[in-house]
């Protein structure tokens, strides 16, 4: 029934039932009997939460029509990250750890599409503590894989977030970012991951990885959904401490201003890989061509749509971030699961214990996966205080040099006033399970593009350029400045007209 | 035999008595609540929960560092100081390390022989308590009531030399914090809590020795023994050749004793790193101007203004300023009435005190108020009632919560000067006790005090002294001799 809806777009679905022409408890209907239907190949889902959906469905049909208000996301069927608590509804985070763990509250981010009026309708699979780049990590397995080829990884670490959304199952769904974890997974799997300012959407609610770089954003079918998501999504919340009162503009209204006089840049930085040898010197290491000219392609639309591109943009110190990120994320990382000790929340060992520190490492060791441990191990490595100096202010005054580049480049006062700075989103596309297709280091530095501003706290958006010849999507990222979501939308979506365009006339 | 010096040093934790905890909205203080009812997904440290830090914990550590003439820092960060203990929910406290709200700074401690120490302080810093472990019957319980109520801990220099040192600014500290009101100060319900650092070496040594510090020390008189306990123990180990090795030592209290709980090899890492989660304090002069001016008087500077304004002996001074409260009501007194401030300070110190003491209010709270103070002392200075009635009428005063016009009217209470009725009152007495009268006739004068008192007496304290005084005399000096009684 209705299969046609499931593929729709947010903004579309939010029409059709608004206007009367399908109900919110219809369109919940074919959506959730799409979901379980794709999952069987995506294993994007870890809970699905059909219940309470339908209550809200009803719930909305009612307010309807009885000409209340229901908000802009009426009816609109949306999944969750399962690293967003959400009120008596199993939240793992892809661990162990928090068997059986039923969240006391909502995350902020899901009370606000709640807000809007987006139903919840499940929890989407992940790396474990959203650490991982392909969701591999995750306790739950089997782990979601990438809708346009099973044998693909979906890139991580919102991985069941990246496959629900480009197989129908819900056109929104939310997801983290902290190197990454949005943009990476949507350039993958061929749909818009929009990762915002740090400070723009309340992180209240969500399994904490590395705070300092810790991001929610949505992962939408089109531009425009990402727009209305940020709508619902941003603003200050006093229940997080970093979030700012800079005003919120209607994202979606602002797409209408198109591209014509911007400024973007392009960075020869960030069109390889620079990598750092055994010796301490770098070495450039190409990426993927066909994503390089993939680039090229949307810088060539971005150009004829009025905007100008500056190609020689310095971005010398984004090398960095990969080790940097590594000292940080991992020091924050262990940190932060300090308080999984099974017995607050989550599953005790159920072994014999000596005494409650045996116990807390007991329910640890069984609670967490193993790329979990390597983290909170090298966290605590790192953190040492002999190597505070060394490891910590090293990667302190890496991420102040990162934050410096885009500091210049944006400076509307500086020689490059860029708007948009253009970049790959990922140095390869979805890559196989079994790694035989693909070098084993742009794996490693998958994050290159994407961490850098996760440290200087920027906004980037992923969002679909094109296929690989062997069909695979391609990802583009629009990188801007502090609180300047409203442009890398504008440029993600004219790119998405100009291709929808030139699709239409082959 | 060697002198010994001690070097002291002292880490106070200052429970701030702010409505709410540090960064979540529970209430601060829950003392007696049934344990883990005063819980919120924050100060439980739930998957998902973030800080947001509370701004008048904030004001009142701002406040503390004015009256210790410490720098407050325009910016400070929160930090994390991780362990793992089952009563810290977080596995880690949210603390300042490097980079506190208050840096330098001192108290002058007065002593009791009048001498003056001056303590240096390190730093201050805000800080999130714990939650209390109680072990029963081989049962670990945890409460996390007091999990995330705001501190300030204050560090000072070593600058102490014994354990009354310590004493006494400890003392200082207690009476500082309630008169700004940023804590209770209650050391039984550890809202003021002490760390000592104690160490010892042989008087003009170039090195101070090596610390121990004490943990947990939670009253005056604690501090007094673990610390004079300290300095013994470490002089006996110098005394036996031995070299004091660095410990950390737990006093306990029911027990009277120190006991060793780790060597310095076993100190814990902190691994302190900037807590992400909570964005910069920063003030602004502005804002420092505004606390500064909000602040009261501190009582050394209202101590030394009451021994110069109103010429008060410091014995006076130092009991009038012993708390805000008291301080307060003996100027609210002098301004209500138009009495001389040394007698205003004797009402204190004899009626006012004594009731505060009896009644365990403080001089704030009590029912009789500066004003029915101002009231009674001129009602005995211009002798409508006698100093006798005065002092009953503060207690009734005290006891009604009446105005003291009111109970002499009610009770009759006005001091008699009408020298018939007194004259009265005074024949009865002499003609009820003739023995008396013949031995004041046979030469024993001081019995006239004794007739004295046997008319205020009868007069229920409403004779003027004074009068009575020479009626009595001369009545009976036209006495007969009386022999009826031999």
């Amino acid at each position: 029934m209705n299969k046609e809806f499931v593929h729709l777009t947010a903004w579309e679905q939010a029409h059709l039932v608004r206007t009367g022409q399908i109900s919110a408890s219809e369109l919940l209907a074919a959506v959730l009997e799409h979901a379980a239907e794709t999952n069987k190949n995506t294993h994007a889902f870890v809970t699905f939460c059909e219940k309470e959906a339908k209550e809200k469905a009803c719930e909305t049909d009612r307010k309807l029509s009885a000409g209340e208000e229901a908000g802009p996301l009426a009816g609109v069927p949306y999944t969750a990250k399962d690293v967003f608590c959400t009120r008596n509804i199993r939240t793992t985070g892809g661990s162990r750890i928090l068997s059986g763990w039923l969240p006391p509250y909502n995350a902020a981010a899901v009370e606000r599409m709640e807000k809007a009026g987006a139903i919840l309708f499940g929890k989407t699979n992940c790396d474990e503590f959203a650490m991982g780049g392909t969701g591999e990590n995750s306790a739950w397995q089997p782990v979601p894989c990438n809708p346009y080829d099973f044998e693909r990884t979906t890139g991580g670490s919102s991985s069941g977030s990246a496959a629900a959304v480009a197989s129908g199952a819900g056109a929104i769904s939310l997801g983290t970012d902290t190197g990454g974890s949005i943009r990476e997974p949507a350039a993958f799997c061929g749909v818009v991951g929009l990762k915002p300012t740090y400070g723009r959407v309340s992180r209240w609610g969500v399994l904490a990885f590395a705070s300092s770089m810790d991001t929610v954003g949505p992962i939408t079918r089109s531009v425009k959904d990402a727009a209305l998501a940020m709508n619902a999504l941003s603003g200050f919340d006093h229940r997080d401490n970093v979030t700012a009162k800079v005003p919120v503009p209607d994202y979606a209204e602002e797409l209408k201003r198109g591209v014509c006089g911007m400024r973007i840049g392009i960075s020869p930085d960030l069109l390889q890989l620079t990598i750092m040898n055994e010796k301490g010197d770098f070495d450039n290491v190409p990426i993927d061509p066909e994503i390089t000219a993939a680039l090229e392609q949307t810088a060539a639309l971005l150009e004829k749509a009025g905007a100008e591109i500056i190609t020689d943009v310095p971005m010398t110190n984004t090398k960095y971030s990969v080790p940097a990120y590594f000292v940080i994320s991992r020091i924050e990382a262990y940190s932060n699961l300090q308080r999984y000790d099974g017995l607050k929340y989550g599953r005790p060992s159920s072994q014999q214990a000596q005494d409650m520190y045996d116990l807390f490492a007991k329910s640890r060791e069984e609670g967490f996966g193993h790329e979990v441990k390597l983290r909170i191990l090298s966290g605590l490595f790192l953190s040492q205080k002999e190597f505070y100096e060394k490891y910590y202010r090293r990667a302190q005054r890496a991420r102040a040099l990162i934050r410096s580049d885009y500091d210049r480049v944006f400076d509307p006062k500086g020689e490059y006033r860029l708007d948009v700075l253009l970049t790959p989103s990922t140095p390869v596309p979805a890559f196989r399970f079994d790694r035989k297709d693909c070098d084993p280091l742009l794996i490693r530095y998958a994050d290159q593009f994407t961490s850098p501003m996760n440290f200087a706290g920027t906004p980037g958006i992923s969002f679909p350029a094109g296929f690989t010849a062997s069909g695979l999507p391609i990802g583009i990222q629009a990188a801007g400045y502090d609180y300047c979501e409203d442009k890398i939308l504008r440029a993600a979506y004219a790119v998405e007209q100009l291709m929808k365009d030139s699709r239409g006339a082959v | 035999m060697t002198e010994y010096l001690a070097t002291i040093g002292l880490e106070t934790h200052i429970q701030l008595n702010t409505k709410t905890k540090a960064f979540c909205s529970c209430r601060a203080d829950s003392w007696n609540d049934t344990p883990n009812s005063n819980i919120c997904p924050i100060c439980t440290g739930q998957p998902g929960a973030l800080p947001s830090p509370n701004a008048e914990m904030v004001r009142k550590a701002v406040r503390l560092c004015l009256s210790v003439n410490a720098n407050v820092n325009k910016v400070s960060y929160f930090d994390r100081k991780n362990y793992l203990y089952a009563d810290m929910p977080n596995g880690y406290q949210v603390t300042q390390n490097d980079q506190p709200i208050g840096t330098g700074g001192f108290l002058d401690v007065e002593m009791e022989d009048g001498n003056r120490i001056r303590v240096h302080i390190d730093n201050l810093h805000m800080e999130e308590d714990a939650g209390k472990t109680r072990n029963e019957g081989g049962v670990r319980l945890i409460d996390l009531n007091r999990s995330g109520v705001p501190l300030v801990e204050m560090v000072t220099k070593p600058d102490l030399h014994s354990a009354d040192e310590a004493a006494a600014y400890l003392m200082q500290l207690r009476q500082l914090i309630r008169w700004i009101d940023v804590s209770e100060g209650n050391m039984e319900k550890a809202q003021l809590r002490c760390d000592a650092n104690v160490s010892v070496a042989p008087k003009g040594a170039d090195h101070p020795g090596r610390k121990c510090e004490i943990k947990n020390i939670n009253s005056i008189e604690a501090v007094r023994k673990a610390i004079s306990f300290e300095i013994e123990r470490q002089i006996r180990e110098l005394e036996a050749g031995h070299s004091v090795e660095q410990w950390t030592i737990e006093w306990d209290n029911d027990a009277k004793e120190l006991r060793k709980m780790r060597s310095k090899e076993d100190n814990v890492d902190y691994r302190f790193f900037r807590e992400p989660n909570l964005m910069p304090v920063v003030i602004s002069d502005a804002r420092i101007e505004a606390i500064r001016k909000d602040m009261p008087e501190l009582p050394w500077e209202r101590r030394k203004r009451f021994m110069s304004e109103y010429d008060l002996p410091s014995y006076d001074a130092k009991l009038l300023t012993a708390d805000r409260e008291t301080s307060e009501y003996f100027e609210d007194t002098l301004k209500a009435g138009s009495a001389d401030p040394k007698k205003v300070s004797n009402w204190m110190m004899n009626e006012i005190l004594r009731i505060i003491h009896g009644s365990g209010c403080s001089a704030g709270k009590l029912k009789i108020q500066p004003k029915d103070l101002a009231d009674i002392i001129s009602l005995v200075e211009n002798k409508t009632v006698s100093p006798a009635v005065g002092k009953q009428l503060a207690d009734m005063v005290q006891d009604s919560g009446k105005r003291p016009a009111e109970i002499v009217q009610e009770q009759n209470l006005a001091m008699v000067n009408d020298s018939e009725a007194i004259r009265s009152i005074c024949r009865n007495i002499i003609d009820g006790h003739p023995k008396e009268v013949n031995s004041y006739l046979a030469g024993k004068e001081t019995l006239l005090a004794w007739f004295t008192g046997q008319v205020m007496r009868e007069s229920k304290g409403k004779a003027d002294a004074k009068l009575t005084g020479q009626i009595l005399k001369e009545m009976l000096s036209i006495c007969p001799v009386n022999s009826e009684g031999e």
